[in-house]
């Protein structure tokens, strides 16, 4: 057999993903720098899963609500991130939102106005304040578009539709990454002074999903193969509201907006069941509360015929539904023949987001091995048990830019590229190519769709001590079986060549939520055990982090940093800071 | 609804192909997107189809569906019971491999797309009725649909004469934007070429986000243009007070 090729490129800093956090990292470490940028994608550019995001972006800047402010959204999302949350992170992220969404403003992305001219926000679950910047309901759109457009004008190279596979590592430092081109099979080195990952989560592996095709977890897992910390991995978002039927259906997202904009949540006896879960918020409690209420619903029998709740938004009138959350109407229309301005619709939690991560520093999103950056959702950090609507886009601009930054300084900092082991290249290549040539037959699409299964029914949105340990024992069979996954046809454009290596790295991160969702020995946020059903003050103290050393995952306890006295000082009035500062200068202007 | 659907797919790559049967059992609501699924996960795992969402936020899983330009996850399989589904790579693209075409040459048209250059810093002070129109604009999901269908670029090959109507909208977001400070007309009159389109709204009617991009874009650009370049009473006032045109003739020739 003639020796495999590959081609090799060159950049100072490569980022791996084109979402929103790899285009604003990709700006920031190009633009007026003189630096070799290049982004690698696996869809084409502006596809990412950014795209699907409805409700938009969380920050306080108090177009409506005056008192809102930074200390607001730090102590809501630390609230809702139940304190195990990196506070410095969030810090960062509530003072820094409003410049990141401004820039966005000034680069093309057209928010909707308030009356006196300046940008429209909507309430969310669980934020104080009326917060969301948005666009109808796809303002994950607005964002990946603007951030498209803009990154393209810079001088940055774009590689789309490419798989990578490995991430190559010397002496703990990141030397380059390699992989191949879907179009055509070939094989391709890039070598890189920083590398800066923003390649999203892993919500693929529920079988109920909100998320699209790409997040597989491929830069998590990458990373975590070569040395990189993961944290947090038991803390998986269940959206309150994904689409029930029809069965193609399931799992797509009902943006937040809808009860944002005053939608109302009802069971099959017609009651507004959130009055027994959270009386004071209702429908815009945490996302968290909403998934289990409608979840414990439906085990209680007070289901609606596909198993979920009911949500009416059609008291609105059909002008205002169809102003605001057009996406929504369509989509029903569409797809379930239903014209939501008239009728109430059945919804019910899917698989939505990983709060888990890379473990990062806050200030530069670096990761523990030299010149590896992360930002978005591959990060780990912000949203600590539980994330708020809202806050992922605004995470991605803010983050994005400061993983930019930091990857430009350490590749400014950084020499020559280093030499390359040959031997692990051509290691790599055959490993690639293995599924071509197995004797096995097992199809990474069932292997996939097993995995779901399982994830879904061992360490779902309900889980326990049991639950978890049989789910993992079945985990390591069915990785097991993996190992024969083959595949016939060619290099060219093989969907089934390149889900055996989503598969692999979506079996790796199953295994690590396992792990420490059995370890966490309590409920908080989104990690549910039935057999542990309170939230315990001696696990808000610990984060729970993974290492992996090629065949075993590790896990230790870190301790959470706690806040410095003037941010802790935030959570001493009872109420959020914007409210007790707002009554107070009513009672002095009195 | 039948017990199951007979799909037509078609087959191969650059060097040619043809069409391949597949029967595929029927599911309540499933699209057409479903079915090709079911053909990769059990029939054919090598069946080259992109696909991100899955429910039309993304724009990937373009394709043409019995002859028509669709997006294959919004197009339901009930609407075909008793038919034949043929299912067919974008015409006005290269073809890579089975359903997934080279649109490259999209992305290069983008970079010739000036960006916003707003007269003020943010934050803008607009007004909802302002940004109205333009927000039409932002809904396109790049799924080029109406690049497909545009016969200038399908029919004529006019990529060298033509950004086509994506990049019409694209232009006409930024041409609109109460803030914006940039001169676009000289663009679409010469290198975009906004003077081929023969204003057959083919591109409006395919286009899944219902952007009315014929009336609403490239008939407000083409008069931008006339207004610049033909306006006879302006290029007599140009012409008296002593100054040249300042721009070389626009293509005009609608291709028919």
């Amino acid at each position: 057999m003639a020796q495999e090729m590959y081609e090799t490129l060159d950049y100072d800093v490569l980022i791996i993903g084109a979402g929103g956090a790899g285009l604003r990292a990709a700006v920031e470490a190009s633009e007026g720098t003189g630096l070799k940028v290049g982004v690698v994608t696996k869809s084409l550019l502006g596809k990412a899963h950014t795209v699907m995001a409805e409700g938009g972006a969380a920050a306080s800047f108090g177009n409506l609500d005056a008192p809102d402010g930074w200390e607001t959204h730090f102590y809501d999302t630390m609230r809702s991130g139940h304190f195990i949350n990196n506070y410095r992170t969030v810090e960062i992220f509530a003072k820094e939102a409003p410049d990141r969404v401004l820039e966005l403003e000034s680069w093309g992305a057209v928010f909707d106005r308030t009356p006196e001219g300046r940008i429209m926000q909507r309430p969310f679950g669980a934020h104080t304040f009326r917060r969301l910047c948005h666009i109808g309901d796809h303002t994950g759109l607005e964002l990946i578009r603007t951030m498209q457009y803009k990154a393209i004008h810079t001088n940055i190279d774009v590689f789309q539709e490419v798989t990578m596979t490995k991430m190559l590592v010397q002496n703990g430092r990141v030397v380059g990454a390699f992989g191949y081109f879907r179009a055509d099979g070939r094989f391709v080195l890039f070598r890189a002074r920083a590398i800066v990952l923003a390649t999203g989560g892993w919500g693929r592996i529920y079988k109920v999903t909100s998320n699209s095709w790409e997040s597989t977890g491929d830069g998590a897992a990458l990373a975590f193969r070569a040395g990189a910390d993961l944290m947090d991995m038991e803390m998986v978002q269940f959206h309150p509201t994904g689409m029930v039927w029809p069965p193609g259906v399931r799992g797509l997202l009902v943006t937040e907006g809808v009860r944002g904009e005053g939608g109302l949540l009802r069971n099959s006896e017609g009651e507004r069941f959130m009055k027994t879960y959270d009386p004071e918020r209702m429908e815009l409690s945490s996302r968290d509360v909403v998934a289990r209420s409608i979840f414990r619903e439906v085990q209680a029998g007070r289901g609606t015929p596909h198993g979920g709740a009911w949500l009416d938004i059609s008291h609105k009138g059909a002008d205002y539904v169809k102003k605001k959350l057009p996406g929504m109407y369509e989509q029903f229309l569409t797809l379930a023949d239903l014209d939501i301005t008239k009728q109430p619709f059945e919804v019910a939690p899917t698989c939505h987001y990983t709060m888990g991560g890379l473990r990062v520093d806050a200030e530069t999103c670096a990761t523990n091995i030299a010149g590896l950056f992360a930002a978005g959702e591959v990060a780990c950090g912000l949203h600590g048990a539980n994330r708020l609507g809202g806050n992922s886009l605004s995470d991605l601009l803010v983050f994005g830019r400061r993983a930019g930054m930091g990857a430009r300084d350490y590749a400014k900092a950084t020499g020559q590229h280093a030499a390359i082991d040959e031997s692990e290249l051509r290691q790599e290549m055959d490993r690639v190519l293995e599924p071509f040539h197995r004797q096995g037959s097992v199809n990474p699409y069932h292997v996939h769709e097993r995995l779901q299964e399982l994830m879904t029914n061992y360490a779902g949105i309900m889980r326990s001590g049991d639950t978890l340990q049989e789910g993992l024992d079945k985990l390591l069979e069915l990785k097991d079986e993996a190992r024969s996954m083959s595949i016939g046809g060619s290099r060219v454009y093989n969907p089934g060549w390149h889900a055996v290596f989503d598969v692999e790295n979506m079996l790796l991160l199953s295994e690590g939520i396992i792990r420490s969702a059995l370890e966490r020995k309590e409920s908080r946020g989104a990690h549910w055990r039935t057999d542990f059903p309170d939230e315990l003050p001696e696990w808000q103290t610990v984060n729970f982090v993974e290492s992996f050393d090629g065949q075993t995952i590790r896990l230790r306890r870190e301790p959470v940093n706690p806040m410095p006295d003037y941010l802790a000082q935030l959570f001493t009035y009872g109420k959020a800071p914007g409210l007790a500062k707002s009554e107070a200068g009513k009672e002095s202007q009195v | 609804m039948s017990d199951e659907f007979k799909l037509m797919v078609w087959r191969g790559d650059a060097s040619g192909g043809a069409e391949v049967e597949y029967h595929v059992p029927a599911e309540t609501g499933m699209v057409v997107l479903d079915a090709l699924h079911y053909i990769e996960h059990n029939l054919a795992p090598d069946l080259a189809v992109r696909w991100n969402c899955k429910a039309a936020h993304c724009g990937s899983c373009s394709a043409e569906v019995n002859g028509e330009p669709k997006l294959l996850c919004k197009t339901r399989m009930d609407q075909y019971v008793g038919q034949t589904v043929t299912v067919r790579p974008m015409k006005t693209f290269p073809i890579i491999k089975d359903l997934v075409t080279d649109v490259s040459w999209n992305y290069k048209v983008a970079k010739e797309v000036p960006l916003l250059a707003p007269t003020a810093p943010a934050p803008f002070n607009m007004q909802q009725i302002d940004v109205d129109r333009i927000q039409e604009f932002h809904r396109c999901i790049e799924c080029f649909l109406c690049q497909d269908t545009c016969h200038v670029l399908r029919d004529h090959a006019g990529q060298n004469k033509y950004f086509g109507p994506r990049y019409m909208i694209k232009i006409a977001e930024f041409e609109m934007h109460p803030m914006d400070g940039v001169d676009r007309v000289p663009l679409l009159a010469h290198e975009g070429g906004v003077g081929m389109c023969n204003v057959t709204k083919c591109c409006t009617e395919v286009c899944p986000q219902h952007i009315r991009i014929t009336d609403n874009a490239i008939i407000p650009l083409k008069e931008r243009v006339a207004d610049r370049y033909y306006d006879p009473i302006k290029i007599l006032l140009r012409r008296l007070g002593g100054k040249k045109d300042d721009v070389s003739e626009p293509k005009t020739h609608a291709v028919t």
